[in-house]
């Protein structure tokens, strides 16, 4: 994964893929623009062709990280399961109008949000923010310096802690985040997607995807940091 | 312009420090805000440590890998396209 702080402009990739699907026809133009999507032009051909491999193959793609959203969205394995098979049947109904427009992962998975958002929890969803900063008020001084600073962990987490236990220890961090958080964090920075991509999917103002996406990060780095104390 | 002169003056203490490193990492931060997290994390060890962690996170959170495709999942699947195509004639 690309270093946040040197992520290219999210929002302009986005607006140039945009651009770029306007225009007629995304494989009249193979060598001269090297589109994330350019190679995938010819797998939506054979997908609209009806080719049981090209399939097969997205399947192989796509499927496990489908399963792990639809898990941000609903604690229930099976209801998750569900959602992801009705997306791969929108995304077999609608494939042949896939215009290349957005990659061809973020078309899939905003079906998938869309699935997933009606299959899980059906209360009506609030814009929960959260409160404070995770942190705990006494880590900082009255006057907000640090009065309990953070440990250097992270030149030990390959050292101390072996990488499926932090695989495992990050997962639960994930899993016990309040909803929106474990959906913003699951689909921006487990699955790599854009800021406008999972704002658009999620329905969230650019300040409230920022907000989610730091108070979930904040409390997976203080479960990591939990555990390194714990260690020693 | 006398409050925009003080704003820019006064360095940040850590707690609002950290509360801004997501800003900072999505580029989100004003020109002078973010001139005054750069400053204050030159100065601060620990805010300099808690972005690091910060990014470290962000990394792991990358890294973790889904659960493997069963075969009986993908063929599940796959049945289903084979279905459509069925219905819909093989020209689509």
């Amino acid at each position: 994964m690309i270093e946040p702080a040197f992520r290219p402009r999210v929002t302009l990739s986005w607006r140039q893929r945009a651009v770029r699907g306007a225009r007629p026809a995304l494989h009249d133009q193979p060598t001269l623009t090297p589109v994330p999507g350019a190679d995938e032009s010819e797998l939506v051909a054979r997908l609209c062709a009806g080719d049981e491999l090209a399939f097969a193959e997205l399947v192989e793609r796509y499927h496990p990280s489908m399963v792990r959203v639809a898990s941000a969205f609903t604690p229930n394995r099976s209801v998750a399961e569900e959602a992801v098979q009705d997306a791969w049947i929108g995304v077999i109904r609608g494939v042949c109008r896939f215009e290349g427009r957005s990659s061809l992962k973020t078309w899939i998975f905003r079906i998938l949000v869309n699935r997933a958002k009606t299959a899980g929890t059906r209360e009506p969803r609030t814009v929960e923010l959260g409160t404070g900063d995770d942190l705990g008020g006494d880590r900082f001084s009255a006057g907000g310096a640090w009065a309990d600073p953070p440990v250097p962990w992270t030149d030990e987490v390959v050292d101390r802690i072996v990488a499926p236990e932090v695989a495992a220890l990050v997962r639960e961090a994930i899993a016990q985040l309040p909803d929106l958080q474990r959906q913003v964090v699951t689909l921006r920075d487990v699955e790599g997607l854009s800021s406008a991509d999972v704002r658009e999917m999620l329905d969230l103002s650019e300040g409230n995807q920022r907000v989610l996406l730091h108070r979930g990060r904040t409390r997976v780095r203080a479960a990591l940091e939990k555990a390194m104390r714990e260690k020693g | 312009m006398m409050r925009l002169f003080t704003a820019w003056r006064h360095d940040l203490v850590c707690r609002d420090a950290v509360a801004l490193m997501t800003d900072y990492l999505e580029d989100a931060l004003s020109r002078s805000n973010r001139a005054r997290l750069e400053r204050h994390l030159a100065q601060c060890d620990g805010c300099d440590e808690y972005l690091r962690q910060m990014r470290e996170t962000i990394r792991l959170l990358g890294r973790i890998e889904p659960d493997d495709l069963s075969l009986e999942a993908r063929d599940e699947i796959v049945a289903l396209f084979l279905r459509y195509r069925e219905e819909t004639g093989e020209d689509g």
